[in-house]
């Protein structure tokens, strides 16, 4: 409350000219009024792009998702219709249940794999094994989604590099087309998807990790801490901001997944990859049922909140 | 605390109005399907392209070289027309056709299931242009596929389309590899057929490697030969132009699909097939490393390219000897935006396909498969024992036999990615039996065409 009532403020009087308090009044709240005019015309353009570019489709995509419509001929009103249809077709229950399962390796796993690899390069932060081993991780993030996914499919064809490998050290028996294959074609998308955010998670958990008072790790230390003490008592606690922000990025990534999986599988073998990102693309543009894909698009935002907010509240702790 | 859990309420409820203040408004789309019908006066000498410059606006499908060689033919032959042509693939141009044919309206654009566009007035009717060129004279099994009635079924009604030839699918085979097993000539029924690809499994050789990988399922190809061994190929044309009441769903089909079900189970395919996709077909089946693949002549000039002499084709073989057979065969559709700019040049260049002997002979050399057009019109000679005379030859076989019948893909916009392919996919992994994929595509076939 910085605000200081107009009667405690001190006026200096200098001569028979002087503005009276009311007219000073006028002059700070004209200022005022000037200055966050000016904040506004300063946000209304990227306001304006917010409006036209995000709010617009979603509220476009929810008046559509209240119609049967092809997308050219004339729209007729189904009401929650196209709602039910989402919530009761198993095959697009099934790609929600396909999505829910690849946080586990969207999320679970590169959040893990990048806490463990930061930590090993925080130990070794003077050697330039730590230089080469953070560009080496973060590598695959400046990949193009589309690109990672024509090369992992290659990796994972039957003739591909990994069956290869596995041959080399006498595992022929579990070489197999995986992307090809009901039981591993989740898994392999989601290994590919794992591979392309450990880089992203890496970076944003070492950023968090050089915010770490030194004094902390030498006090357990002298305490006779161990190194997995210290990763528990300080490390995690310290980096718990940026783990947030990893978790809520990499859900999101899983749930709205698409171009990798358009990419390697198509949602292929069967329904096996199906997610709800490609089931909306397929029921637009394949279906041309643009009453249904809005809805299931709206279903998805929906769900990816209900999944990231309370996220964050757990996550972000009582400090924030 | 506090302010986290208030932030995302607020933002819901501004999206809530702006969507209630959305739909208030008018409902979205057009209010009634516009009628797209031709100038029918073309003057003395027929639609053409005059004299002034013309650019004809193109929308051509990618790694198909038929179309613009056709183009540059065209243009050697009438200066002043030129073509401005953008190409995608089949699956983008699938994605993109009603958008592209409302909102920038190419004069020639090459045509997925046309069916849902020719009933949203997409299309230009090029019936008076069918008059006027005396394409009604053609045998009408050409142009059936391509006439769209009011109520959104082919097979007839106006004409909403035209192809720039009319190709066929059959059973390609390596000649050296089939010398191996003792095959000489193509199979002349079904049990020979089996027998064959026993052979080849014994002899440690993959018999086929079909495409079935991502939202392609390659397996509808072998699956709708057999069921023109097992059944009626006018029946199957009946479903797959929405006839009232047609079933994918019947005896005959459900054999032909246990059939198919007995190779997978057989080891018959590649080992891989729910992985492999087209362009890795065909390098398999050209490396030499697959005895057959089930695919189209559209396949013959790059075969007799990349294999010359080595790539034979035949027609799925019937159930007993001299039997009727039948196959997918089916205009390469390309049809004039319903607001097109220049739809008499664009008409006069789809008639000259069919009609001209240099666009003749580029259909069958270039194109691989048959040119429309009457039945006695100018062929081109072709190099005996090539692939292209092999797919030629079962051609005129199938026209004889009258079992020519579109693909059970062209159903509806969706039965492909949606139905069939998973359904295949499935039945190779052991998910799905026969009787279970017929009976899921026909409720999806009835759900989609009641949409």
């Amino acid at each position: 409350m910085a605000v200081v009532p107009a009667a405690a403020a001190p006026v200096i009087v200098t001569g028979a000219a002087a503005p009276s308090q009311s007219s000073l009044e006028r002059m700070r709240r004209r200022r005022r009024g000037i200055r966050s005019l000016s904040a506004y015309l300063l946000v209304l353009p990227a306001a304006a792009f917010y409006f036209f570019f995000v709010l617009r489709p979603i509220a476009l995509s929810a008046q559509y998702s209240l119609y049967e419509w092809n997308g050219i001929g004339p729209a007729t009103w189904v009401g929650l219709e196209n709602y039910v249809e989402v919530f009761s077709n198993p095959k697009l229950v099934g790609s929600i249940l396909n999505a829910f399962e690849l946080i586990l390796y969207f999320s679970v796993i590169p959040v893990a794999i990048a806490l463990f690899a930061a930590n090993m390069i925080r130990a070794i932060a003077t050697s330039r094994l730590a230089g080469v081993s953070r560009t080496v991780l973060f590598l695959p993030q400046v990949i193009p989604l589309v690109a990672a996914g024509i090369m992992w499919s290659w990796l994972l064809s039957t003739d591909g590099l990994v069956n290869q490998l596995l041959r080399l050290v006498g595992l022929g028996g579990l070489t197999r087309a995986w992307l090809g294959d009901f039981d591993t074609a989740l898994p392999a998308v989601g290994m590919i998807g794992a591979w392309v955010l450990v880089g992203l998670c890496l970076v944003l958990i070492l950023a968090g990790m050089t915010k770490v008072d030194p004094a902390l790790y030498e006090a357990a230390r002298i305490d006779g801490a161990g190194p997995v003490r210290e990763f528990f008592a300080i490390t995690l606690p310290g980096v718990r901001q940026e783990v947030a922000v990893c978790v809520t990025v990499t859900v999101i990534a899983a749930l709205a997944s698409f171009d990798i999986i358009y990419i390697t599988t198509q949602g292929g073998p069967g329904d096996s990859t199906l997610v709800p990102g490609l089931q909306i693309f397929y029921l637009a543009f394949y279906e041309r049922n643009i009453g249904t894909a809005s809805a299931f698009a709206i279903v998805l935002m929906c769900l990816v909140l209900i999944v990231v907010l309370p996220l964050q509240r757990i996550l972000r702790g009582k400090e924030s | 605390m506090q302010e986290l859990s208030t932030r995302p309420l607020v933002l819901l409820g501004v999206m809530a109005f702006s969507a209630a203040a959305l739909t208030a408004c008018a409902p979205p789309g057009g209010t009634a399907s516009p009628e797209a019908t031709s100038d029918t006066d073309f003057g003395a000498d027929g639609p053409d392209c005059g004299d002034e410059d013309v650019v004809l606006d193109a929308y051509f499908e990618t790694g198909f070289p038929l179309p613009t060689a056709l183009t540059e033919e065209f243009t050697k032959q009438f200066p002043n027309v030129t073509f401005d042509i953008r190409e995608d693939q089949f699956a983008v141009i699938t994605q993109n056709a009603p958008r592209v044919l409302q909102d920038s309206p190419p004069d020639l654009m090459r045509l997925p299931q046309m069916s849902e566009l020719a009933s949203d007035g997409l299309l230009l009717n090029l019936d008076p242009y069918a008059e006027a060129f005396g394409w009604t004279d053609w045998p009408p099994s050409q142009l059936e596929q391509l006439r769209v009635n009011d109520e959104g079924r082919r097979g007839d009604g106006p004409l909403y389309g035209m192809g720039l030839n009319y190709s066929m699918t059959g059973v390609f085979y390596n000649k050296e590899l089939a010398e191996q097993i003792g095959l000489t000539e193509a199979p002349k029924t079904l049990d020979e057929l089996d027998a064959a690809l026993q052979d080849a499994k014994d002899a440690g050789l993959v018999p086929i490697a079909q495409f079935n990988g991502g939202a392609t399922g390659g397996l509808a190809f072998p699956l709708q030969a057999l069921m023109a061994s097992y059944g009626d190929p006018a029946a199957i044309n009946e479903w797959i132009f929405q006839q009232p009441d047609a079933t994918i769903d019947t005896a005959e089909n459900l054999a032909a699909a246990e059939h198919l079900q007995k190779w997978i189970d057989a080891g018959f395919f590649a080992e891989d097939i729910n992985s492999l996709d087209y362009a890795q077909m065909m390098s398999r089946f050209i490396g030499g490393e697959s005895l057959f693949i089930f695919n189209g002549d559209w396949e013959s000039g790059n075969l007799d390219n990349q294999m010359p002499g080595n790539a034979g084709f035949f027609l799925m073989p019937p159930l007993e000897e001299g039997g009727s057979i039948g196959a997918m065969s089916a205009p390469l559709t390309y049809g004039v935006a319903a607001a097109a700019e220049n739809p008499d040049c664009a008409a006069f260049f789809l008639d000259w396909t069919a009609t001209n002997d240099e666009a003749r002979a580029i259909a069958v050399e270039v194109g691989g498969s048959h040119p429309m057009g009457p039945a006695d019109a100018f062929m081109p000679p072709v190099e005996e024992g090539s692939t292209t005379a092999a797919t030629l030859d079962a051609g005129a076989a199938l026209s004889e036999a009258n079992g020519a019948m579109d693909f059970i893909a062209n159903a509806t916009g969706a039965i492909y990615a949606q139905s069939w392919t998973p359904n295949l996919q499935k039945m190779v992994a052991g998910e799905q039996t026969p009787a279970g994929m017929l009976e899921s595509v026909q409720a999806d076939y009835e759900s989609q065409v009641g949409n």
